[in-house]
């Protein structure tokens, strides 16, 4: 059972602000989903592997080659405020 | 006041010497101008898509064999979600439920012989940005990031809280960072952050088995900043003990500058970090025969070395430790004994003068002039009775300076010891004579008087004389 206690833990982890109702709503929509895999878990899965990953593939690899490099413009283009050659942020201690 | 018993265990990062970064083909390498060593990937720009870097799962198997650690034979990577600009993407690729290898140790030495310290896990992650900041940390309202370093691929060591005290906790670390030099798999330089390490420590009253609260420590960038950090907390903590505190679980970081560990920021717990499988990177199978592979291409490891160096040259254990402490010198040793018949001889001048003159030029012994044939060379012209010990240390300092050989170097020089009877007797008769005083003292009882006579005719002779014969004629002659 989700909590809005637990709504709010997850919020401040994931930096979001959320007004009252809003938490309200995702205390109600996460416990549904949650419910939702109640209902899965009554699937027998006795012998079944858990699935680490959707797609019937392993081992994709590439080798130990150096490529090309975005520019430093480039790679800086979108940054919301950069300082000479570095992205700058809220320092965050 | 009850006695207290240290509780540590230690995370170890180490950077791997791939070209490329874990999960892109950017390069690795250190010191680039700010961001740029990067690409969309290392970026974390949307729609880019990681592939692993086959080389970081060959190396990291390779620590893993090397450090005695069961190979998964299926694994996968998660992410780890937390916000820090230290990683554009808010997650770092990392490796949770099923790291590429568990269960290994390596061995300590302790006053009470060799302890096998735990390895929990070893796993494969990329390593994150550097903040740069202007002025102090405190002062800056802002922080600057360099991505250069995002994406490079490390290992994580995590062992057991098996270490009893930071004594204890330098040696792990050091062994460490032995058997990864001898694997290759990473140059190991802490003050470049290849090796990097964080510490968790609690105490707990001697005769107890659970364990006390912890608190981690960050940003241990020396074997000498571990060594204090711990020494600090253990006090920080049984201090607040005693004063009737209790220890909150936390993140501390060293200051080195104070001497003292500071409170960073509670723990978060391991949950906070919502792992969950990334899904761009699909699962590694481990192919048996290729681990096998990797483990017929590792060196023979430090512990085996110095055993062998024991049975098969003869040498005490003190020597055998360090002789292969590094790869380098160790091979250095043996292209030594080759050549030369005498391995206590050889292990002696390398432990001795040689590491002495190589610390004092700050020269790795790879760099180093004096071939292994010149060497033993020089120790054949000490068993032959050619030159004095003594002697032989002044051609040893030349060699080391130019490079030239042993006998080369006597021979210019005029350094071959004066063995001959007829020279010397006339130096000592002499020495008598002008040390009326220590003549009488030695008659008198006094065997130290003897010495002195001795240091005067080598001094005569400019320390060519045969010491032994120098002792012998003095003798005859009182």
């Amino acid at each position: 059972m989700i909590t809005k206690k637990d709504i709010e833990h997850v919020a401040l982890l994931s930096r979001l602000e959320l007004t009252g109702p809003e938490k309200d709503m995702y205390t109600r929509q996460l416990n549904d989903i949650l419910n939702h895999f109640q209902f899965l878990a009554r699937l027998d899965t006795e012998n079944v592997q858990p699935t680490a990953h959707v797609l019937p593939l392993q081992n994709v690899f590439r080798e130990d080659w150096v490529g090309r490099h975005i520019s430093r413009e480039d790679a800086l283009a979108n940054c919301p405020d950069r300082e000479e050659n570095y992205f700058k942020v809220p320092k965050i201690v | 006041m009850p006695q207290y018993e240290t509780v540590i265990g230690l995370e170890v990062h180490v950077e791997l010497k791939t070209r490329a970064k874990i999960f892109c083909d950017s390069t690795t390498e250190f010191g680039g101008a700010p961001n740029t060593h990067v690409c969309p990937v290392c970026l974390g720009l949307p729609g880019v898509l990681p592939v692993v870097n086959k080389k970081v799962v060959e190396y990291a198997i390779r620590a893993a064999l090397a450090l005695n650690c069961k190979i998964a034979r299926f694994s996968k990577f998660d992410r780890k979600n937390y916000y820090y600009p230290d990683m554009p993407k808010n997650y770092q690729i990392s490796q949770h439920d099923l790291p590429i290898a568990k269960h290994g140790y390596l061995k300590i030495d302790t006053e009470n012989g060799a302890k096998k310290i735990g390895i929990t896990r070893l796993h494969m992650e990329e390593d994150s940005g550097k903040l740069v900041h202007q002025g102090t940390i405190t002062a800056s309202p802002f922080s600057l990031v360099d991505y250069n370093r995002a994406g490079v691929p490390l290992i994580e060591v995590v062992s057991e809280p098996d270490l009893r005290s930071p004594e204890e906790a330098r040696q792990y670390m050091e062994k460490l960072r032995a058997i990864i030099l001898y694997t290759g798999i990473s140059d190991c330089k802490m003050e470049e952050g290849s090796l990097r390490c964080d510490a968790n420590i609690s105490v707990r009253p001697v005769g107890t088995d659970g364990f006390g609260t912890k608190a981690e420590i960050k940003n241990l960038n020396s074997f000498k900043a571990l060594q204090r950090s711990l020494n600090f907390e253990i006090e920080r903590q049984i201090k607040t003990l005693e004063a009737g505190g209790r220890i909150i679980q936390e993140t501390r970081t060293w200051d080195e500058g104070k001497g003292e560990t500071l409170s960073l920021r509670s723990k978060e717990h391991a949950h906070d970090y919502r792992y969950l499988p990334d899904p761009d990177l699909v699962p590694l199978l481990i192919d048996r025969q290729w681990v096998e592979d990797i483990c017929g291409s590792l060196p023979e490891l430090p512990d085996h070395r110095r055993e062998r160096y024991i049975k098969e040259y003869g040498l005490p254990d003190y020597d055998a430790a360090i002789l292969t402490n590094t790869k380098e010198l160790a091979d250095y040793f043996e292209d030594c004994v080759k050549v030369c018949p005498n391995p206590k001889a050889v292990s002696n001048w390398i432990m001795g003068d040689f590491t002495r003159l190589l610390n004092l030029h700050g020269l790795e012994i790879t760099e180093c002039k004096i071939t292994p044939q010149n060497l033993a060379s020089l120790l054949g012209l000490i068993e032959q009775g050619t030159i004095s010990g003594k002697i032989a240390k002044t051609v040893f300092a030349e060699m080391f300076a130019g490079g030239t050989d042993a006998e080369t170097i006597v021979k210019e020089k005029g350094l071959v010891q004066i063995s001959d009877k007829g020279a010397v007797i006339a130096i000592v008769e002499e020495v008598l004579v002008t040390n009326p005083g220590p003549v009488a003292d030695f008659r008198a009882g006094r065997e130290r008087a003897l010495g002195f006579l001795v240091g005067r005719v080598m001094k005569a002779t400019q320390g060519k004389a045969n010491p032994e014969l120098v002792n012998k004629l003095l003798r005859e002659k009182l």
